[in-house]
Order: structure tokens, then C-alpha cells, then sequence
């Protein structure tokens, strides 16, 4: 078979070229991976730290939180948010699919932060939070500025990799017709029937894009580190 | 909000449309879980072996396969097969092959994990007492590592079946698409969704509890 890259240049008959499309369609991987990224570190810490505090039903909702965002598949989740939920609740009727998409992958990932943020929390020494709670700091100060000061240092290497995963989740947002990288693939594909080179600019982006969170994830890292501790140098 | 009706979810309806696609989610989720740990196994001994142009093929392999999403690598595979082998495939066989092929890549790095859990002394009492090495891997090595990841592979398998929705994106007829085409025909898309989703999560709840047990009871022996 023969190569034909010009395909990028073609016209998709709506003003634009398949080249413009596709870094449009980048630009909406990268804003659903990244909206999803926020709402799923804020709400996986909180149900993290639930999960470690001495109480049983704030334990109970970070467990349950975890278990349920944890299996029921990604696909269905977006269905859920996109067909169900808007019916029930008719309130969120004009909420764009892209709000939708972004708290589905976001709350389905939170699960996953969830379980990061409380075995950072368990491995800590049980010694800091009582040395915490014996100089006379609240529990909420306790955690502030004893416990998750070290925990969230600990996870980082995890919360890469799960920020990695979300750029390869946000692919699922295609069933839900968001105009991101696969949606492209699929639609850009059947169009032009040059599948190989559509794939391979689509593929090409998505390792790009990973590439780059893993780089920036690593310089964070580096940049909080604590001196003396494991991987702390210098 | 506006009233849910489950009414029309009777038996034939299961009948009818969900317990083709479950058999389906099923077998390929079977298929691709022994497919891709007995691959797997096979690319874990290759990055393993020393050897670098048998560590460099698997690590390329794997390291590939986990760096793009699945939905991708469902299109690509539908879209190369039938252009290598010359003839059209059908979405289920393709997804069994893709599910294969793909797991395969993250099955190896737990077996990977579980060959390093064994002692090295024990591959050398291998070795001491005249064993080749394949009958060191099959006979100590694979066993233990086996043993000490069975809690892990579970989980993998669990993860697996959840993944297997995905097969969506080229139309595959498995548990998800039973339960959409069942909600388009009653014109009840809200409702068989929902029981779509109370469907997958009790099958993955009761397993991953399952898969709990077993990992404190493995914990005990040990």
C-alpha cells in the first residue's frame, strides 16, 4: 500500500482541513483529560482522607465512594451521566455534554485517587498522627500540616500514573459524541478511508500528550522534594 | 423528575436481548484472561531472560500496548486485520483477538512481578540439583510466581471485564449493547442503562470481594 499524508490537507467539506480538525480534536482531549484531572484530585483526596479519619461513617461514604465509581465500567458511567441522570434530575437538563463527560471520567478516576491518597495516609509512622493530635493541633491541623504534607509527596509516583490514564480514559468520551482525538479517528476514517495514517497521527498525539504529563508529574516531583527521604537526594 | 418504569423488564426481555451479549462479555473476557496471562507468562520470561534481543521485542511490545488507549487499539486491530488477512472479520472475533493481544501487555508485567517475588537461591537449588532451566521455570519459578499474584491477576481479570464494554466502538454485541438495543426497542433507554450499571456493579463488587478473601487467606498461608 501506498502512503498518502496529503489526506491532512483535504478539505472535510465543513471550511476546515483534516490537519485542523485533528488539532481540534487534540485541544478537546486535552481539556476533558486535564477538567477531569482537577475534579478527580479534588474529590479523590477528600474521600482519601475520609477513608483514614477516626469515624466510622465519614470511613463508610469514602468507602463506598470507592467501591462504586470503582466497578461499574467507564462507558457506563458516561452513559449514566449523559442519558440518566439529566432525565431524573431535569434541573440538569442544559448541561453540556462536555460538564458531563468531564465529572464522569473525573468521579470514576476519583475512586481510583481515593485509594492512592489513603495508602499514602496509612503508610505514614501511626507516631506522627498521635504526635500530631499530643501538641494540641486539631485533627484537621493534624492532617494539614503533619499527615498530608508527607502523603501526597508519597503518591505522587501513582497520581502519574493514574494522570497518564486519564489522558487514555478521555478516549471513551467518543460514545458520548465529544469532538476529541477517537471521535475524530472514527468519523476522519470512514470520510477519507485512509485509516492508517489517521490512526497513526491520533496514536502519535495520545503518546505525545502522556509524554508530556509524565514529564511535568516528574518535575513536580523533583521540585517537592524533602531532603533525607527515599528518592529525596542531595 | 420524571417517573421510572421498569415494567416492561420481564424475562423476555433477558431472554431475548441481554443473555446473548452477557455470554459474550463472558467468553471474551475467559478468552482473553487465559489467552493474555499465557502470553503474558511468555513475554515476562522474555524480559527477563537477559537476553537483549529477547528483552528488547517484549519491552517494546508492552510498553507500546499500555501507552495507547484501548478504544485505539480496538479500531486499529479492526481496521488491520481484515487488511492483512484479506478478508473482513467480525466485530466479536476481532475484539477476542484485540482483548488477547492487549491484555496480554499488562498480564506480563504482573507475572513479571511475580517471577521477581521468587528467591534467587531458589533458581539456583534449581540449577544445583540438574534441572534445565525450563524445568526450573516450570517447576519451581511459575508456581510460586502464580501463587503469589493469583489476588492480582483476579483483579486484572476483573478490570478486564469491565474493559470489555468498550468493544461498543465497533459494535460488538456484548452485556452493555444487549441492554442498549433492550432499551431502544422499548423506547426505555434510562432504565435499562441504569440496570445495565446495577448489572456490571454487582458482578464486579461480589468478585472483587471474592478476590479479598481469597488474598487474606493466601496472606495466612504464607
Amino acid at each position: 500500500m501506498k502512503w498518502d499524508w496529503q489526506v491532512f490537507l483535504q478539505d472535510t467539506g465543513g471550511g476546515q482541513t483534516y490537519l485542523e480538525w485533528l488539532m481540534s480534536a487534540w485541544g478537546w482531549t486535552l481539556s476533558v483529560a486535564l477538567c477531569a484531572l482537577v475534579v478527580a484530585l479534588l474529590v479523590g483526596s477528600l474521600m482519601g482522607i475520609l477513608r483514614t479519619v477516626p469515624n466510622k461513617w465519614l470511613v463508610l461514604l469514602g468507602n463506598s465512594w470507592t467501591e462504586l465509581f470503582r466497578n461499574i465500567p467507564l462507558l457506563v458511567q458516561i452513559f449514566l451521566w449523559y442519558h440518566v441522570i439529566p432525565s431524573i434530575f431535569l434541573a440538569l437538563r442544559g448541561v453540556p455534554s462536555f460538564m458531563l463527560v468531564v465529572f464522569a471520567l473525573g468521579f470514576f478516576t476519583s475512586a481510583r485517587i481515593a485509594e492512592q491518597v489513603k495508602a499514602g495516609i496509612q503508610t505514614l509512622p501511626k507516631g506522627q498522627r498521635y504526635a500530631g493530635l499530643a501538641v494540641g493541633l486539631t485533627l484537621p491541623q493534624t492532617y494539614r500540616y503533619v499527615l498530608l504534607p508527607m502523603a501526597f509527596r508519597i503518591v505522587i509516583p501513582p497520581l502519574t500514573s493514574e494522570s497518564m490514564n486519564i489522558i487514555k480514559n478521555s478516549s471513551v468520551a467518543f460514545a458520548v459524541s465529544i469532538a476529541e482525538l477517537t471521535m475524530f479517528a472514527m468519523q476522519a476514517q470512514e470520510e477519507t478511508s485512509r485509516g492508517i495514517e489517521i490512526y497513526l497521527a491520533v496514536t502519535g498525539l495520545y503518546f505525545i500528550s502522556a509524554f508530556a504529563i509524565n514529564r511535568i508529574a516528574l518535575f513536580i516531583e523533583n521540585r517537592v522534594q524533602v531532603p533525607g527521604m527515599i528518592g529525596g537526594g542531595k | 423528575m420524571t417517573a421510572l418504569d421498569f415494567s416492561f423488564f420481564n424475562w423476555n426481555v433477558v431472554s431475548g436481548f441481554v443473555i446473548k451479549g452477557f455470554f459474550f462479555s463472558i467468553q471474551l473476557t475467559l478468552i482473553a484472561m487465559i489467552g493474555g496471562i499465557a502470553l503474558g507468562t511468555v513475554l515476562a520470561l522474555m524480559r527477563l531472560s537477559g537476553k537483549p534481543w529477547l528483552v528488547m521485542p517484549a519491552a517494546a511490545y508492552v510498553n507500546t500496548l499500555r501507552s495507547i488507549p484501548l478504544v485505539m487499539v480496538i479500531l486499529w486491530f479492526f481496521l488491520l486485520i481484515p487488511l492483512l488477512i484479506g478478508r473482513p472479520m467480525g466485530a466479536e472475533l476481532s475484539a477476542v483477538i484485540t482483548f488477547t493481544v492487549f491484555e496480554a501487555a499488562y498480564y506480563s508485567e504482573i507475572m513479571r512481578a511475580g517471577i521477581q517475588s521468587v528467591p534467587k537461591g531458589q533458581v539456583y537449588a534449581g540449577y544445583a540439583v540438574g534441572m534445565t532451566y525450563a524445568q526450573c521455570m516450570q517447576l519451581v519459578v511459575l508456581p510460586q510466581a502464580f501463587r503469589n499474584m493469583l489476588p492480582v491477576l483476579l483483579t486484572q481479570t476483573i478490570i478486564l471485564f469491565q474493559d470489555t464494554s468498550l468493544v461498543y466502538a465497533i459494535g460488538a454485541y456484548d452485556l452493555l449493547k444487549g441492554f442498549e438495543v433492550a432499551g431502544k426497542n422499548f423506547n426505555r433507554p434510562v432504565e435499562t442503562y441504569l440496570v445495565a450499571a446495577v448489572v456490571y456493579f454487582v458482578i464486579c463488587f461480589s468478585l472483587s470481594m471474592l478476590v479479598r478473601r481469597l488474598q487474606q487467606k493466601i496472606q495466612i498461608i504464607r
